[in-house]
Formats: structure tokens, C-alpha cells, sequence
């Protein structure tokens, strides 16, 4: 196990940033942290990177204890969310600064430099100041930087945060195939599930100071511990007692079928490729949403107010609803029932 | 319709500082000049008034050197620490503004007079003279300039944010070379313009000094104490002459500053 979280807990006045926190994060993987603004999440970061003190617990690297190491003995490589990039100095200088702290060879400081602005494709950069980068260049220096004095975690805060979405994407996928180049361990911090499901090996899921579920995005996706971390996955819809994703859900116009639930159309809006058609349930409560294909939309030939069948598709993911302000529901995984 | 009221307001605003600040100081330059460059001459070959201008140098730069170095570390202290206090300190800091430099003499008498201050009859029995001598007058003018490189400093510092230091931290910097390579460069400017206001106040300062050098002539007396001196014993050429050469270092210093600053300061 590359970092060893044990009882971590740390409070802001009277705020619980953490509340004890036990964690191992495997070596050589990406793992994302992931969950709401102000549940912990990058608390938990600026600790492992001895940017923040824990009020107690203890922080173990690589098998040594670096709970009282100041960040600049714990050689980890951090990115921040506004990149922290030094202003004064040129893309070639902000990536030699850890090798010039630590008194490298010139000739070894300029080959690693070249080698990572390669890495980051800002080789022909390298002279320019950060100002006039764009913002995901700004963050590939940043990377660049952290990763020159080979750090033996890498630590991203909301590292594509403050770019717009069509970057954010790019180097999400660039992130990915980065990190299976060169297997360094590293966790980012994210509030975006998609970000999370799409480039982490595994994921920590974590609200108000406490960790909900650990496991691979597949695992999180489809056996989510409990309410929270189901509805904070992916969209959600109540199906009669059960939270249930849109799409796991079924319509049909059989208004004899006893396993489906039964009402009349009550909106219909497409998105994109996607249509969504809220139902109204006869028997009252909250429209239940389903989200078909056009294709499928199409063939049930639906408009407002048709009178239509809701059940669960085969194989469909359920996690009761726990009532408003309650703890996380249990979870339990059903084999739909009546499927046709 | 805007434009009416532009054009008053730029008037206003013209007329207000011609006759407040430029019409004045270019009379003090015209007097000066009132004998060719007689008076000027006069004051430079004056052996008394040459040492009141190079003693004013010797003490304003004494007083700008600890001004800087305590104003770059109480900032570093309000802006990245918290403490209990800091409140009441960054009001303390303001305090050399709103005193009048008089007050601060007499209270600087008070403490390190040789006979009867606190501190004073101990360092004078070890030889050091503080009330009367070059020592208190730099006490002076360091507290009356005390703020100047502080505000000009802590919103810079603000400005600029913490993260950066983080970052070097993370890359193996410690607390000193952080401080060198990274958060000295970013606040450089804040610096240097404290650095020139805190020279042109201390050049000019006069009520506080006059107090505590005791304006001994060739000894103590500096620049602006001699404008006084000069005026006072009707010898007009020779005040506005000295007052002429003071009202110059500070300008130059602010010119110097302008032309060096980088055009646009880059975020």
C-alpha cells in the first residue's frame, strides 16, 4: 500500500472537515476522491500533502510516517486547481524549480526538463512566461513541474476545475493515458462523478468528513453502498420505495401488468439523443422520470398525458429511499420482478 | 449629455491641483532660481548645509532600510498567519499616520533621554546617545514612515495568494528559499513603491526630528531643518534653495520608480 490514512480527523472551528478517517490508497493506481464542496475531500489532499496538519491520526507514505513532515520532506508532487504557476519564471524554469531546490546537475536538470515539456507537449514553450498559456497548457506546466522531481505520490486538486468543458475533457483523457505512461501513484480530488467514473481506477467516495463507499467505478456504478452515493453517482428517479437510475427503468402501455407501476405522461423532454418522459403516478407522489432512446420513444408512439406502465428492467440497480434527513438507506440489489 | 459634465469635472479637477500643488512648488522652484543658480551654489558650498543634506541621506536611508525589512515581515505576519491581536496591531501600524510627528518626538524624548527616560541613562552609561544624536533621529523617522512600506505590500501579498509558496513548498523549498524565489519576485513592486514613499517621507521629515536631534548646527540639523533655520533668518534665497533640492530627490525618486515600472503589470 503506497499511502496509509489511519483515524485522520480535522476540524475548522467548530466545522468537521474530517471526521476519523481510515484509508489505503494501492500504489501505481489512479484513485479519485470524489463527492460534494466542503465534504473533506481536498482537506484529505492538503494532508497527505503536509499542506494542512491533521488534528489527529496518522499519515503513512511508502511505509514511512509522515504525519509531523513538513511538505517539502514528503516528496509528493501537487497540482492545484488555479495551477499555482510561478509567474515570474518560463515554462522551462517553473519545471526545473524542484531539480534547482534539490541542486541537480545543470546538464540533468536541462535533459528531465526536456524530456517532461515533451512529456506535456509544451516542448515549444518552453521560453514563454505562464501568462501567455492557455489555461489547460497552464496546467500541463503544472504537472510537468510536479512530476520533474519524480514524487513518489502525485496529488490533483479539482485539477481541470477552472477549465472550460471542452479542455476539462481533453485532458481528462490525456490525464489517463499520462498516468498509464508513467504509473506514478496518484489521487485527484474531484466533485464531477463523470470525471471520476471515467478516468479513476478507483474511487473513494466521501460526504461530510466521512468515506461512503470505496471500490472501481463499475462496483460504485452498480452496487452503490447506500442512497447518497447512489444518487451522487448518477441521476437517480423513486420508484415506489426504491431509488432507481432512469434508464433501469421501463415503459410499456400493458395497463394490466401487476409488477408496474401505473399513471399518465406528465412531461416529455428530449435531450440530445436522449428523451426523458416523466410520469405521474395514479396512486399518487413524485413523477417517477425514464429515459428512453429516441428509437424507443418512438415505437410507443407517446404524448402528454398517455396513459402508461412503469417497471424495472431486468437486471436493474435499486437502493431504498431513506427518508428526507435520515442516514443512508441499506442497499439491495433485486432481480426485477415480472420482468416480461 | 455627459460630455458638459466630463469636461467640468476634468476643469475642476485642474484648477484644484494647479492651484494646490504644481503653482506652488514651481514658486518654490522660481525662487530658488531668482539669483541664476547663486543660491543653489551658496547651500552646496556651505559646509553647514551640505552635512544638514548629507546627514538627512545618511538618516533616511538608515530609516528606509528597517522600514523595509520590519514592513515585508509584519506583512508576511498579517497576511499569512493568524494570531490573536492582529487586529489590534494592523491599527497600531496605522497610528504614525494619524499622530502628529511631534507627539512622536516628545514621546521618543520621553523613553531614551540620557537624564530621565527609561532606556536612556542605561544606554548613555554604555555610551550610546540616543535623544540628541543621529540614533533617535532615525527612531523617528522610522516611526513616523512606519506604515508607507506595509500598505503598500499587504494587498499585494493578498493579491497574489498563497498557493505558489505552497506549490514550492511541495517541491522541496523550504520556508527561506521560498521566500526568496518566489514570494520576494511576485511582491518586488509592492516593495520598491513603499521603498520610494518611505524615502520621500523620511527626507521630508521635520517636527518629529526637530524634537529629538535638538537641531545642533553642523552636528544634528538636517535639510529641512536648515529650510527653517534659513527662512526664519530671512535668508529666503538660501531656504528656498534647500527646500528646491528636497522637493527634487523626492521627485526624481517617483519619476525613477515610473519609468522602471513594467508598463502593464502582467496578472
Amino acid at each position: 500500500m503506497s499511502i496509509e490514512i489511519s483515524g485522520v480527523g480535522k476540524r475548522f472551528g467548530s466545522f468537521v472537515a474530517l471526521d476519523d478517517v481510515s484509508l489505503s490508497i494501492p500504489s501505481g493506481r489512479l484513485t479519485a476522491l470524489l463527492g460534494p464542496s466542503g465534504g473533506g475531500k481536498s482537506t484529505l489532499l492538503r494532508i497527505i500533502a503536509g499542506l494542512e496538519t491533521a488534528d489527529s491520526g496518522r499519515v503513512e507514505i511508502e511505509g514511512i510516517d509522515a504525519t509531523g513532515l513538513p511538505p517539502q520532506k514528503r516528496n509528493v508532487g501537487f497540482v492545484f486547481q488555479h495551477y499555482a504557476a510561478f509567474k515570474h519564471m518560463s515554462v522551462r524554469r517553473n519545471v526545473a524549480f524542484g531539480l534547482e531546490i534539490r541542486k541537480r546537475p545543470k546538464d540533468e536538470i536541462k535533459a528531465r526538463v526536456d524530456e517532461l515539456l515533451d512529456l506535456v507537449h509544451l516542448s515549444q514553450f518552453g521560453d514563454r512566461l505562464p501568462a501567455q498559456l492557455s489555461g489547460g497548457q497552464r496546467q500541463r506546466m503544472a504537472l510537468a513541474r510536479a512530476l520533474a522531481v519524480r514524487p513518489t505520490v502525485l496529488l490533483l486538486d479539482e485539477p481541470f476545475g477552472a477549465l472550460d468543458a471542452k479542455v476539462r475533457k481533453e485532458l481528462r483523457d490525456w490525464l489517463r493515458r499520462l498516468h498509464d505512461e508513467v504509473h506514478v501513484t496518484t489521487v485527484f480530488v474531484t466533485h464531477d462523478q463523470e470525471e471520476a467514473l471515467e478516468v479513476a481506477d478507483e474511487i473513494v467516495v466521501i460526504n461530510e468528513g466521512r468515506i461512503e463507499q470505496i471500490g472501481s467505478p463499475d462496483d460504485l456504478y452498480d452496487k452503490p453502498a447506500n442512497d447518497f452515493v447512489m444518487r451522487f453517482l448518477g441521476p437517480v428517479t423513486q420508484l415506489g420505495d426504491d431509488l432507481v437510475r432512469p434508464h433501469d427503468l421501463q415503459l410499456h402501455t400493458d395497463s394490466a401488468d401487476p409488477a408496474s407501476v401505473h399513471g399518465r405522461v406528465a412531461r416529455i423532454t428530449r435531450i440530445g439523443f436522449e428523451i426523458r418522459v416523466e410520469v405521474a403516478p395514479a396512486s399518487g407522489g413524485q413523477p417517477v422520470v425514464v429515459t428512453l432512446t429516441r428509437n424507443e420513444f418512438l415505437a410507443l408512439g407517446l404524448d402528454v398525458d398517455s396513459p402508461v406502465s412503469v417497471r424495472l428492467s431486468p437486471a436493474a440497480q435499486t437502493v431504498a429511499a431513506a427518508p428526507a434527513g435520515s442516514a443512508s438507506g441499506e442497499a439491495k440489489s433485486t432481480a426485477a420482478a415480472g420482468a416480461a | 449629455m455627459g460630455k458638459p459634465l466630463k469636461w467640468t469635472f476634468r476643469v475642476v479637477v485642474v484648477v484644484y491641483m494647479f492651484l494646490l500643488v504644481a503653482w506652488p512648488v514651481f514658486l518654490v522652484a522660481k525662487n530658488a532660481f531668482a539669483d541664476g543658480f547663486a543660491d543653489i551654489s551658496a547651500i552646496l558650498t556651505d559646509p553647514d548645509t551640505a552635512h544638514a543634506l548629507r546627514l538627512t541621506v545618511i538618516v533616511g536611508v538608515q530609516a528606509v532600510i528597517i522600514n523595509t525589512i520590519f514592513g515585508v515581515g509584519i506583512s508576511l505576519l498579517l497576511v499569512r498567519y493568524d494570531f490573536p491581536g492582529k487586529r489590534l496591531l494592523s491599527a497600531l501600524l496605522d497610528m504614525p499616520l494619524s499622530v502628529s510627528p511631534i507627539v512622536v518626538g516628545l514621546a521618543l524624548v520621553l523613553v531614551y533621554n540620557g537624564r530621565t527616560g527609561w532606556f536612556g541613562p542605561a544606554l548613555e552609561s554604555v555610551g550610546y546617545q540616543v535623544i540628541f544624536a543621529t540614533p533617535g533621529m532615525v527612531m523617528a523617522t522610522v516611526f513616523v514612515a512606519l506604515p508607507l512600506v506595509i500598505r503598500e505590500v499587504v494587498p499585494v501579498l493578498e493579491e497574489v495568494g498563497d498557493e505558489q509558496e505552497q506549490a514550492a513548498r511541495s517541491l522541496g523549498a523550504g520556508p527561506v528559499q521560498t521566500f526568496r524565489r518566489i514570494t520576494l519576485p511576485a511582491i518586488k513592486w509592492g516593495v520598491i513603491y513603499g521603498v520610494v514613499l518611505s524615502l520621500a517621507r523620511s527626507l521630508g521629515e521635520f517636527g518629529a526630528v526637530k524634537v529629538v536631534s535638538g537641531n545642533v548646527l553642523g552636528e544634528t540639523r538636517t535639510a529641512t531643518l536648515v529650510v527653517e533655520e534659513k527662512y526664519l533668518n530671512f535668508d529666503k534665497g538660501g531656504a528656498y534653495a534647500t527646500a528646491f533640492l528636497l522637493a527634487l530627490i523626492a521627485i526624481a525618486c517617483i519619476v525613477v520608480v515610473s519609468i522602471i515600472r513594467p508598463k502593464e503589470q502582467v496578472k
